[in-house]
C-alpha cells in the first residue's frame, strides 16, 4: 500500500517538472522569436539604382575613386546646386577637406544610391532566384547587393530622411547622455536612502509608510513619471533644466526639454529600484558583521563605510544594473518630455535637445516606407548591444569588487 | 548575593545594581546584583532563555542595536554608570570588547581585521608590532605569520576564533566578554581558546558565558548562576554565585545543585 502511494508522489513530482520545462520552452521560443524578428530586419537583399552611374563620374577613363581632390570637389560643384556647395563650404572649407570627405560627398549628393526594394533576411535566404529575376525585370538598371543595415556608416552617421545615409550617431549619444545623468543622479540618492532606511532608521510608523511608498513607487507605469519629468522637470525648473539659468543657452530659444531632464525624470523612474535592491544587498550582510565592527568600538557610521558597503557593493551593482537596463528601454517618459523625433545635431551638454535609441527606433517603425523598418531593426541590435556592453562592464567591475574583499 | 557591599565599588571590574533588560514589555532579565572581579575569569551558567547572553551584552552596551531592548539599574565601570545619558556606548565597547559565539573575522586579510579596531581609535604606535603582539597573545602568530595578507575567512574555525580574540586585545580593553565562544568549535581548538583565556586573566577581566559547566569548571575563577524566576514569568534571575570551586563542590542552592547535576537545564 505504502508503495503505490510513493509511485503516485513520484508521478506528481514528475508532472510539475515537465510543467517547469514546458514554461522554460515557451520562455526560450518566445526570446527566439524576438532574436528572429531584429536579425530578419536587420539583414537582407536589397536593390540599389544609382541617380548618375559613377563610371559616367570618371575623368578621362580614371576611375572616380582614383581622382585628386581639386577634380572631386570640380565634379562635386558641377553636379550640386551653388547653394548646398556654399552650405558644405560654410560647414566646413573645402580647402580642410579630404580627398576621401570630398568623395563620400559625390557618392551621396550626386551618385545618390536608392534604395528601390528590400527584403528580409529569411526572404534572401529562401527565395534568393526569385528575388534577382524580379530585379532584373522590375529595376533593370538596380543593382542586388546583401545588406547588413547595421554597419560602421549606420553608427557614424546622423538622423537622415534618406534611409541610405540614415544612422543612429545622434540617438545612441543621447541614450549615453541621458542614461550618465540618471545613474549620476539616482545611484547616490538611491544608495543613500538605502543605507538611511535599513541602518539607521528606527522602525516606526512613519518610516514604514515611507517604505511601503518606495515599494509602490517601484511599480508605478513609467508614463506618470513622463508627465511628472514634464511638470517638473521641464516646466517649474525649465530655468535650471534648458541652462538659461547658467547662461548656458539662449533665452529666446531654450527650454526644458533637454538632456538634462530626460536625464533626470530617468533618475527619478529608476530611483525606488536602485534603493529597494540596494536596501536587499545591504539586508544581506551578515549582522555578525555589524556586531563585531560596534564590539571594537566603532561608531555606526564606520560600521556601515568600511563593512556593511564594502560587502553590499556588489549587490548594489546588481541592482543598479538591472534598474539601468530598464531606464535605457524607456520611451513612453521621454515622448512626454518632449524627445526630438528628428535629430540632426550630436549633443553637446545636458541642455541639448535630444533623441534616444528607442524613440528613434519608434520613429522608423511608426513611417510609412517599408526601408525605415529595416533601419529600425539594426538600430535595435544597437540598443541591444550598447545593453550588452553596459551590463559586462558592471558584471566585470561587480567582481572585481567582489575580489579584492 | 544581592547586597552589594560598599567596598566592591571601588575593587570591582565591573558592578552591577538592580540590572532588569526588558525586550518591549518582556522582562528577560531581573534585579541582577553582581560584581565582576578583575583579573579573573567569570563565568555566566544557566539553562537556556535564562538571559546569560543579554547580561553579557549589557556589560558593553550591545543590547543597544535590538531596537526594542531597554535597561534599567546600573552597570558601574570604573566607577561611572555606563547607562548614564551623557555616557557614549562607543568609548564603553572600546573599553569592554567583545568575542562572539560564531567566529566572525571581517573579510579582510589577517592584518587587516587585527589593525582595523586600533586604527579606528587612534593607535598611533607601530601598527606592525600591535598586530605582532596580539597575534602573539592570542597565540596565533606563529600559524599566521607567513599569510598576513590572507583573508581572515581562510583560517580554520578555531583560528578564526582566535583572530576574533586577537582583534580585540588590539585595541587594549579593560574587560573582555565572551558569548559561548567555543560553542562553534571542535574540542581541540576549545582546548586552544581555554589554555588561552588562562593566559589572558594575567592582564585583562574575562567574562564568558557557557553552556557547558566542564568548561565553566575548567577555566573560571567565579560562576554566577542565573535561572528562569519561578512565578511563571520567566524572567532570568540571578541564583548564586561565588567561587568556581565552592560552586561545584557545595552550592547554596538545591537549584544550583540540580543544575550542575545535570537535572534540569
Amino acid at each position: 500500500m505504502a508503495a503505490s502511494n510513493l509511485q503516485g508522489r513520484h508521478r506528481l513530482g514528475r508532472v510539475w517538472l515537465v510543467v517547469f520545462q514546458v514554461a522554460l520552452v515557451v520562455g526560450i521560443i518566445a526570446l527566439c522569436a524576438l532574436l528572429f524578428n531584429i536579425l530578419n530586419g536587420s539583414f537582407g537583399f536589397v536593390a540599389v539604382e544609382d541617380t548618375v552611374s559613377p563610371e559616367s563620374l570618371a575623368v578621362n577613363s580614371v576611375p572616380l575613386e582614383e581622382l585628386d581632390k581639386d577634380t572631386l570637389v570640380q565634379i562635386l560643384q558641377a553636379h550640386i546646386s551653388a547653394g548646398l556647395y556654399a552650405r558644405y563650404e560654410f560647414d566646413k572649407p573645402f580647402a580642410e577637406r579630404s580627398a576621401g570627405e570630398v568623395y563620400d560627398l559625390i557618392l551621396e549628393r550626386v551618385v545618390e544610391p536608392r534604395f528601390v526594394a528590400q527584403w528580409s533576411l529569411y526572404e534572401t535566404l529562401t527565395n534568393g532566384d526569385a528575388i534577382r529575376q524580379q530585379v532584373a525585370q522590375e529595376f533593370p538598371n538596380a543593382r542586388l547587393e546583401f545588406r547588413s543595415w547595421l554597419n560602421s556608416h549606420f553608427l557614424r552617421a546622423p538622423q537622415s530622411s534618406y534611409p541610405e545615409i540614415a544612422g543612429v550617431r545622434t540617438a545612441v549619444l543621447g541614450s549615453l547622455w541621458t542614461i550618465s545623468i540618471a545613474v549620476l543622479f539616482a545611484f547616490p540618492v538611491g544608495v543613500a536612502a538605502a543605507v538611511y532606511l535599513q541602518e539607521y532608521a528606527p522602525d516606526n510608523l512613519i518610516n514604514r509608510i515611507i517604505q511601503t511608498n518606495i515599494n509602490n513607487l517601484a511599480g508605478v507605469p513609467s508614463i506618470i513619471y513622463g508627465i511628472l519629468g514634464l511638470a517638473i522637470f521641464v516646466r517649474v525648473l525649465g530655468q535650471f533644466t534648458s541652462g538659461i539659468a547658467f547662461g548656458a543657452s539662449d533665452p529666446a530659444t531654450a527650454n526644458g526639454r533637454t538632456i538634462l531632464s530626460a536625464g533626470l525624470t530617468l533618475g527619478v523612474l529608476v530611483l525606488p529600484l536602485i534603493i529597494i535592491n540596494a536596501q536587499e544587498a545591504i539586508k544581506a550582510v551578515p549582522n555578525s558583521l555589524r556586531q563585531a565592527s560596534f564590539g571594537l568600538g566603532a561608531t555606526r557610521w564606520e560600521t556601515v563605510w568600511y563593512h556593511v558597503l564594502p560587502n553590499a557593493i556588489s549587490g548594489i551593482m546588481t541592482g543598479t544594473i538591472l534598474s539601468i537596463s530598464r531606464a535605457i528601454g524607456e520611451t513612453a517618459p521621454l515622448i512626454v518630455i518632449g524627445a526630438s523625433t528628428f535629430i540632426q545635431v550630436d549633443p553637446e551638454g545636458p541642455f541639448s535637445k535630444f533623441t534616444t535609441l528607442p524613440i528613434q527606433i519608434y520613429q522608423w517603425t511608426a513611417r510609412p516606407q517599408s526601408v525605415f523598418r529595416n533601419l529600425a531593426g539594426g538600430a535595435s541590435l544597437v540598443l541591444l548591444g550598447l545593453l550588452l556592453t553596459m551590463n559586462a562592464t558592471a558584471i566585470i567591475l561587480r567582481n572585481r569588487y567582489r575580489r579584492s574583499l | 548575593m544581592t547586597d552589594t557591599a560598599p567596598t566592591a565599588t571601588t575593587t570591582a571590574a565591573i558592578e552591577t545594581h538592580d540590572l532588569s533588560i526588558y525586550y518591549g514589555s518582556f522582562q528577560a532579565v531581573r534585579d541582577v546584583n553582581l560584581d565582576i572581579q578583575p583579573n579573573r575569569i567569570t563565568a555566566i551558567i544557566g539553562p537556556s532563555g535564562c538571559g546569560k547572553s543579554t547580561v553579557l551584552r549589557a556589560f558593553n552596551r550591545m543590547n543597544e542595536l535590538i531596537p526594542s531592548v531597554n535597561t534599567t539599574g546600573e552597570v558601574l565601570f570604573r566607577g561611572q554608570n555606563i547607562y548614564k545619558p551623557d555616557v557614549d556606548p562607543v568609548e564603553v565597547r572600546r573599553h569592554i570588547g567583545m568575542v562572539f559565539q560564531k567566529p566572525n573575522p571581517f573579510p579582510k586579510s589577517v592584518y587587516e581585521n587585527v589593525a582595523w579596531g586600533a586604527r579606528i581609535n587612534g593607535f598611533k604606535g607601530n601598527m606592525d608590532e600591535l598586530v605582532h603582539s596580539s597575534l602573539q597573545s592570542a597565540a596565533l602568530w606563529d600559524e599566521v605569520k607567513d599569510k598576513l595578507d590572507q583573508s581572515g575567512l581562510s583560517l580554520s574555525g578555531g583560528q578564526q576564533q582566535r583572530l576574533c580574540i586577537a582583534r580585540a586585545i588590539a585595541v587594549r580593553p579593560d574587560i573582555i566578554l565572551m558569548d559561548e565562544p567555543c560553542s562553534a568549535l571542535d574540542p581541540i581548538a576549545t582546548l586552544r581558546i581555554e589554555e588561552l583565556m588562562r593566559d589572558l586573566a594575567k592582564d585583562y577581566t574575562i567574562i564568558i558565558v557557557t553552556h557547558n559547566m566542564q568548561q565553566a569548571a575548567r577555566v573560571s575563577d567565579r560562576t554566577a548562576f542565573f535561572s528562569l524566576s519561578e512565578d511563571g514569568k520567566r524572567a532570568g534571575m540571578l541564583m548564586e554565585y561565588g567561587d568556581t570551586k565552592t560552586m561545584f563542590t557545595r552550592p547554596e542552592k538545591k537549584i544550583t545543585e540540580d543544575y550542575i547535576t545535570g537535572r534540569f537545564g
